[in-house]
């Protein structure tokens, strides 16, 4: 049986509630009020695509082995870096192997994880493939006062695919090509742009969608009535529930379209509304899923049993609950760079990264993975050549040992206001690991006032720096104090 | 068997700029400053110098590499010069460095400067130095600032021994004060104004939580130092000869860092500082050392390190400090007579030199309105680096029969 092994999603923990921009930036272009409804999700200043990707594909694997992959694939129109493999950050962060895999970036459309997920799925029926993770995510950029700041959000999912313990099998898939341009970033450019709505929805998501759907059901001679759940992306509200209607669907079995809980994640959109429904399925459910950007793929699905076997992960529902409201317009605006503020002369100092260094660290840097004694078995981060415990000091003969999953505890910590940051206090302190082993490391998604020594912390893979002069995006790990404990 | 460096090194002269906002001097004029009175104090000529050591970190921001700016600004007379660096230690590296040039019979006598140049950067604070960590470093350590990262020894501390923050804050607050009362006597402190305790405790966060005036002074400066063997010194006619009795230097190997530590105790000045008491052969701190001049970047610095210093018991610096045991006329050991790095900022490569000014002056009654009644031994300790990973010096000097 081919389809769906595992399942993860990351929502960032800020929600800009969109009456914040209607108070802010209404008096500019008034329409957006038409979409104020709800809140969407915005990524921290330290996060992009890559590393929610990473956050998702973490949460998908949980239970899971990293070691059997022999693929990820990322799908992203924010991805990172033009001309540098963004899956490959991504699989080294996950810790993924090296040798035998094949990792893609799927990117330039909307529908970009369909795709990847359609391309992992033949690679597993063909016998190609055994184990595939697809990570979807998009951070995009939108001007103030737009619609569009208004309908996107940020987020991520992940599925993994193969053929032992699936959850939810593959039954077919159906492709349409449009190249219909709704909206379009072209080359180098920071911000969409995008053509009259009332085309959009009409001629675009109101017709292709539709037609996609039918063809996926004349293809594969199922029914629309088959299925228990229906999803597919479309931030127009009304036209979200046209197309049900349209197709004869039961109101009650299309998945939400979410604009109202973190809006519409991009190429990620149809990955987390599909983990969504996933996290409310039973077995024996078929769920239908479509995605929408230069035409549409439609794929489907059957729930079994294994789904009640998976391990408790965050998904959706726990990311949702995971939130802090960012009650900024203003610091949000500068969260996305759209604003200029003084970073002082501290925030000047702008060394290249050492890509020689990254390479031979990237277990270290990316994997977060340090080192255990064989001698003594005490773990150490960063691992060096010789170990930590004085009262050991075995030269190399260590056993590689995976930093990323284990809990921790914060030993002590700071607030630092002197420390370029466009969040101060720049919140950094000294961790503890569950089962041996501590550092020194940057705090993350966290009030200094709710931070306490002895607090639970989990680590995070975050954007660590953003060299414009250079184009380099940086990543390493952050600890994310646990405020609930 | 080592013997140790007591008594065999004296030092006979030494010089110490005024310490501040030096907008008009740069790091030569400073030199030549510190020189000027150090060579006039120890009555030498120039050619006497057989080696000379400089004492300088942020080079790349104020001075420039190698010692040649210490050999220039001199003009001394193509003698063997060294230039050092050790992050806050380096002043204590270049005495290090000229003391033992002297110890080992290499040169009868030798100059050790340290100056830094900080008000050249162009903002408050010590520069940035992520770039200046190593390519490695570069790509993993937190975004921290020296005041950051000792403030979380305040968290550690505080956590470690169940006391709430903010009486950790009131002994903190008491330290500055302290500092201050000293610093208003010197005329060479940059910061020359008693503070109250109300305005150490209410001044704005710079790192949770250390306020403003839990931090030290961000300052120009130079001080310098030159010594010889006390057999010399004698036959140049000195008297009250004060001669070195310990010289220290302790770096982590990563333990705090990545092992095992209880975040409210430096690993280093620990080890340092009973390694200095062997070599001087003192064996009660308390009671035997007469005065101290310690690394007080930050006020929590100074809490921790009372504690290093094996003088307060472990847990129980705050009392003593509240008890006044450190005040200069506290009956205790005076700790920053001269106003300490609170008041006379900190200029890395001078620091160290510049406390062990504090502390010569002191043995030779020559310090004015803060002398300190029949001191015998004086204690300058460094720390430089993160309380996670950082370098410690302590250096202890007395008078020769001490």
């Amino acid at each position: 049986m081919v389809g769906i092994t595992s399942y993860g999603a990351y929502i960032p923990r800020y929600r800009l509630n969109r009456m914040l921009v209607v108070q802010n930036m209404a008096w500019y272009f008034p329409v957006i009020m038409a979409v104020a409804q709800g809140e969407k999700a915005v990524a921290n200043w330290d996060e992009d695509a890559v590393s929610m990707a990473v956050a998702a594909g973490y949460d998908c694997m949980i239970g899971k082995d990293r070691k059997a992959l022999d693929g990820v694939y990322l799908a992203s129109t924010t991805l990172p870096f033009s001309d540098r493999l963004n899956s490959g950050i991504v699989a080294t962060a996950l810790n993924a192997p090296e040798q035998g895999a094949m990792n893609a970036d799927f990117t330039a459309c909307m529908k970009a994880g369909t795709t990847a997920a359609i391309a992992a799925l033949e690679a597993i029926e063909s016998g190609k493939k055994d184990s595939v993770l697809v990570t979807a995510a998009d951070q995009r950029g939108t001007k103030m006062a737009t619609m569009f700041e208004m309908f996107y959000g940020d987020g991520a999912a992940a599925l993994l695919f193969g053929k032992k313990d699936v959850i939810a099998e593959f039954k077919g898939s159906y492709s349409l090509n449009a190249d219909f341009v709704d909206h379009y970033r072209g080359w180098n450019k920071e911000f969409d742009y995008g053509w009259e709505e009332r085309w959009v929805r009409d001629e675009g998501y109101g017709k292709i969608i539709p037609q996609a759907i039918a063809g996926f059901l004349k293809k594969t001679g199922m029914k629309i009535e088959d299925f228990n759940k229906v999803i597919y992306p479309c931030y127009f509200g009304g036209t979200h529930s046209g197309i049900a209607k349209k197709l004869g669907v039961d109101p009650a079995k299309v998945q939400n379209n979410l604009h109202a809980v973190c809006g519409d994640t991009g190429a990620a959109h149809s990955f987390l509304m599909f983990a969504a429904a996933l996290e409310e399925a039973n077995p024996g459910d078929k769920i239908l899923l479509a995605s929408f950007g230069q035409g549409c793929d439609v794929l489907a699905f059957e729930v079994t049993k294994n789904i009640k076997k998976l391990k408790p992960r965050l998904g959706f529902k726990g990311s949702l609950e995971r939130k802090a409201n960012l009650d900024s317009y203003q610091k949000f605006s500068k969260f996305r760079d759209l604003i200029i503020a003084d970073l002082g002369i501290r925030g000047e100092a702008n060394p290249s990264s050492s890509l020689t260094v990254l390479w031979r660290k990237r277990k270290t840097l990316y994997g977060f993975v340090g080192l255990k004694c064989n001698k003594c078995k005490t773990p150490q981060y960063p691992g060096n050549s010789i170990c930590v415990n004085p009262d050991c000091g075995s030269i190399n003969d260590f056993s590689e040992y995976e930093f990323a999953d284990k809990k921790a505890k914060i030993l002590m910590y700071t607030g630092d206001m002197l420390a370029a940051s466009v969040n101060p206090p720049s919140v950094y302190g000294m961790v503890g690991f569950e089962g041996g082993g501590r550092t020194f490391i940057d705090f993350t998604d966290c009030d200094l006032t709710q931070v306490k020594v002895g607090m639970p912390a989990k680590m995070s893979f975050r954007r660590r720096n953003k060299d414009k002069e250079r184009g380099f995006t940086g990543y390493f790990w952050k600890a994310v104090p646990q405020v609930e404990g | 068997m080592a013997s140790g460096i007591r008594d065999k090194v004296a030092i006979i002269g030494m010089g110490c700029t005024k310490f501040g906002e030096r907008w008009n001097d740069g790091a030569e004029e400073l030199l030549v400053e510190s020189y000027q009175e150090c060579m006039e104090d120890a009555g030498i000529d120039k050619k006497d110098i057989g080696a000379a050591w400089l004492g300088c970190c942020f080079d790349e921001v104020d001075i420039g590499k190698s010692a040649l700016p210490a050999s220039l600004a001199l003009r001394l007379p193509n003698i063997s010069v060294t230039r050092v660096e050790n992050f806050c230690a380096s002043g204590t590296e270049a005495f290090r460095g000229a003391v033992y040039a002297v110890a080992s019979g290499a040169v009868d006598i030798a100059l050790a400067i340290g100056v830094e140049k900080l008000k050249d950067i162009g903002y408050g604070g010590l520069p940035e130095f992520s770039s200046a960590m190593g390519p490695y470093n570069f790509l993993w350590f937190p975004n921290a600032t020296a005041p950051g990262c000792f403030a979380m020894l305040a968290t550690g501390y505080a956590a470690h021994y169940g006391i709430d923050i903010q009486d950790v804050k009131k002994a903190m607050a008491h330290i500055s004060v302290k500092s201050h009362a000293n610093g208003a006597l010197n005329p060479k402190a940059h910061l020359r104004r008693a503070v109250t305790e109300e305005q150490v405790l209410n001044s704005p966060m710079i790192a949770f939580p250390l306020g403003l005036f839990d931090c030290c002074g961000v300052s120009d400066g130079s001080a310098a130092a030159i010594v010889t063997t006390p057999e010399i010194a004698k036959s140049l006619g000195k008297k009250d000869i004060v001669t070195v009795k310990a010289l220290q230097l302790s770096l982590s190997s990563g333990t705090e860092m990545a092992y095992d530590w209880d975040g409210a105790h430096f690993v280093t000045t620990t080890r340092a500082a009973a390694e200095a008491y062997k070599e001087a052969g003192i064996k009660n701190p308390r009671k035997e050392i007469s005065m101290m001049e310690v690394h007080d970047c930050f006020s929590i610095t100074e809490l921790v390190t009372m504690e290093d210093l094996h003088i307060s018991e472990r847990g129980k610096a705050p009392k003593d400090i509240m008890d006044g045991f450190y005040d200069r006329e506290g009956g205790g050991v005076p700790c920053q007579v001269d106003g300490g790095l609170k008041c006379f900022g900190h200029p890395i490569g001078a620091s160290g030199i510049r406390m062990l000014y504090e502390m010569y002056l002191q043995l030779h009654g020559r310090a004015g309105d803060r002398q300190l009644k029949d001191p015998k031994f004086g204690l300058t300790h460094n720390l430089g680096g993160f309380p996670m990973m950082n370098v410690c010096s302590i250096a202890i000097i007395g008078k020769q029969d001490a």
